[in-house]
């Protein structure tokens, strides 16, 4: 069962490409919503307004423990300021809000990955932020203009864009392969 | 391969409002107190709906330099109006940077034949509709977000609920129709056929479907949700209630809680009065804003 964070944002978007590659997913507002997870999936959306909701729902102790018992974690856009240093504390990063600029500075481009055949991701940025400083435990996977967008560490995979949006699945397939491999070590 | 003008990335930031509250505001006071109760969004003007309804005359684009004050205070992104067909405002718009263009009933139509295209546009455009003929022909013209255009700045929220009724409504009727009568719907939808043959392919439409004109209380948030809203707008009814603040944060936790009664009941709890109201079915024919738009 994975999760998605569906106090405000993406969480549509991210639920059909997960159920398309056979997952169950279940929407989470409040901590009871995350008994049993394997993964989680934070989408974008406005942090101001996430960061409310998760202090009204009493989520942040919750989310911590479930990251901090090793299940996976994918955040995306929003999702990826969520889990940095200023936010829940998850990854260590800071991340800069709409770092690249308003709508009106919104692109995609092609990205390429390590470990991901088959050419490069196309990846959609809205309004998007980028990782301003990241820790010695964090790998950088992808740049755009020297700033990194894609971030892994450990169980926490963190990308400033939305493969949600781009009709390509290998990003959500890479975390749910992590979701895989951690059942299959359990 | 770098793209900065893709439809997607239009949807997409409408995408990441679904689930949340965009909140009218007229002042960057407003503004912070909108973006500090949860509004996923904010939709800078001069005037709230049911002042423009007051004070009668012709409702314009806002002032610049407000739109501006706006930006400078919050992160969130912030919307802005321009007059149906009034391409020039939404050009102005555009220069500003607005993050998204409604092109609104609320305001005085230029226009009584024509929408702007918003194809010639970067910046992405919302706008109201009644049924789903009407959503159809805006999408085609390169709206990226729908709304039901309610009655605004009533606090009624019965002319909404028949616009999202009238638009669920008539995309499940869609599924329903083999290929000859698909021409037929799109000839009487007044749409083009490829528009109405994906909608009843996909069960819904191809940009997000948002309610706004008459959300005055937590529950009527919820309502509007359950009946398949996808985020909502909210214009007076929260800076035109007695005490605008917890009022705006239990809209945005209705909206986040929608489909528990338990949690709409809570947040209900203790706000004080709603917005001073009009019954939108005793508004005379030339008062009413949804009937513009074409």
């Amino acid at each position: 069962m994975i999760g998605v964070v569906a106090l405000q944002g993406g969480y549509a978007a991210h639920a059909v490409v997960l159920r398309s590659l056979g997952a169950e997913v279940r929407e989470v507002r409040v901590p009871a919503d995350l008994d049993g997870l394997d993964g989680l999936v934070w989408p974008g959306g406005e942090s101001t307004t996430m960061t409310l909701g998760v202090e009204r729902e009493g989520l942040a102790e919750p989310l911590r423990a479930l990251a901090a018992s090793g299940t996976p974690v994918f955040g995306t856009c929003a999702g990826m300021i969520m889990l940095d240093r200023s936010h829940l504390g998850l990854l260590d990063v800071d991340c800069r809000r709409n770092a690249f600029g308003r709508q009106v500075n919104s692109f995609e481009a092609d990205l390429q990955f390590p470990g991901i055949d088959g050419g490069p991701v196309r990846a959609v940025f809205i309004r998007a932020p980028w990782v301003a400083d990241a820790g010695a435990g964090v790998t950088v996977l992808a740049s755009v203009d020297g700033h990194p967008v894609a971030v892994e560490q450990g169980n926490l995979l963190a990308v400033s864009f939305h493969p949600e949006l781009s009709a390509d699945p290998r990003l959500h397939e890479r975390f749910l392969a992590g979701v895989q491999a951690r059942r299959a070590r359990s | 391969m770098r793209d900065d003008s893709t439809f997607r990335l239009n949807v997409g930031l409408a995408e990441m409002l679904k689930g949340g509250v965009i909140m009218d505001v007229v002042t960057p006071e407003q503004a912070k107190i909108a973006e500090d109760a949860g509004a996923c969004a904010v939709m800078a003007l001069e005037r709230v709906p049911s002042d423009i309804r007051r004070d009668g005359g012709v409702a314009r684009m806002s002032d610049p330099e407000m739109i501006k004050g706006i930006q400078d205070v919050v992160s969130i992104p912030v919307m802005a109006k321009a007059r149906i067909g009034h391409f020039a405002e939404a050009q102005v718009l555009a220069a500003l940077e607005v993050d998204y263009i409604d092109e609104s009933e609320v305001l005085t139509p230029a226009d009584e034949a024509h929408h702007i295209d918003k194809w010639a546009f970067k910046i992405p455009f919302v706008c109201g509709a009644t049924n789903l003929g009407e959503a159809l022909r805006r999408i085609s013209e390169g709206a990226a977000m729908i709304r039901s255009k309610g009655e605004a700045g009533t606090g009624d929220i019965v002319e909404a609920v028949r616009h999202l009724r009238a638009i669920t409504g008539e995309i499940r009727r869609l599924g329903t129709l083999d290929e000859a009568e698909l021409f037929v719907a799109a000839k009487n939808l007044q749409a083009p056929i490829d528009l109405v043959r994906a909608v009843a392919q996909d069960g819904k439409l191809p940009v997000p479907l948002f309610c706004a004109g008459g959300i005055a209380t937590p529950a009527d948030a919820s309502l509007v949700m359950q009946l398949g809203a996808e985020a909502v707008f909210v214009g007076s009814g929260i800076f035109k209630s007695e005490d605008p603040a917890p009022r705006a944060r239990a809209i945005v936790e209705a909206t986040t809680h929608f489909a528990d009664p338990l949690r709409v009941a809570k947040a209900s709890e203790g706000l004080g009065p709603a917005m001073e109201s009009l019954e939108a079915r005793k508004l005379d024919e030339s008062q009413l804003l949804a009937g513009r738009g074409w």
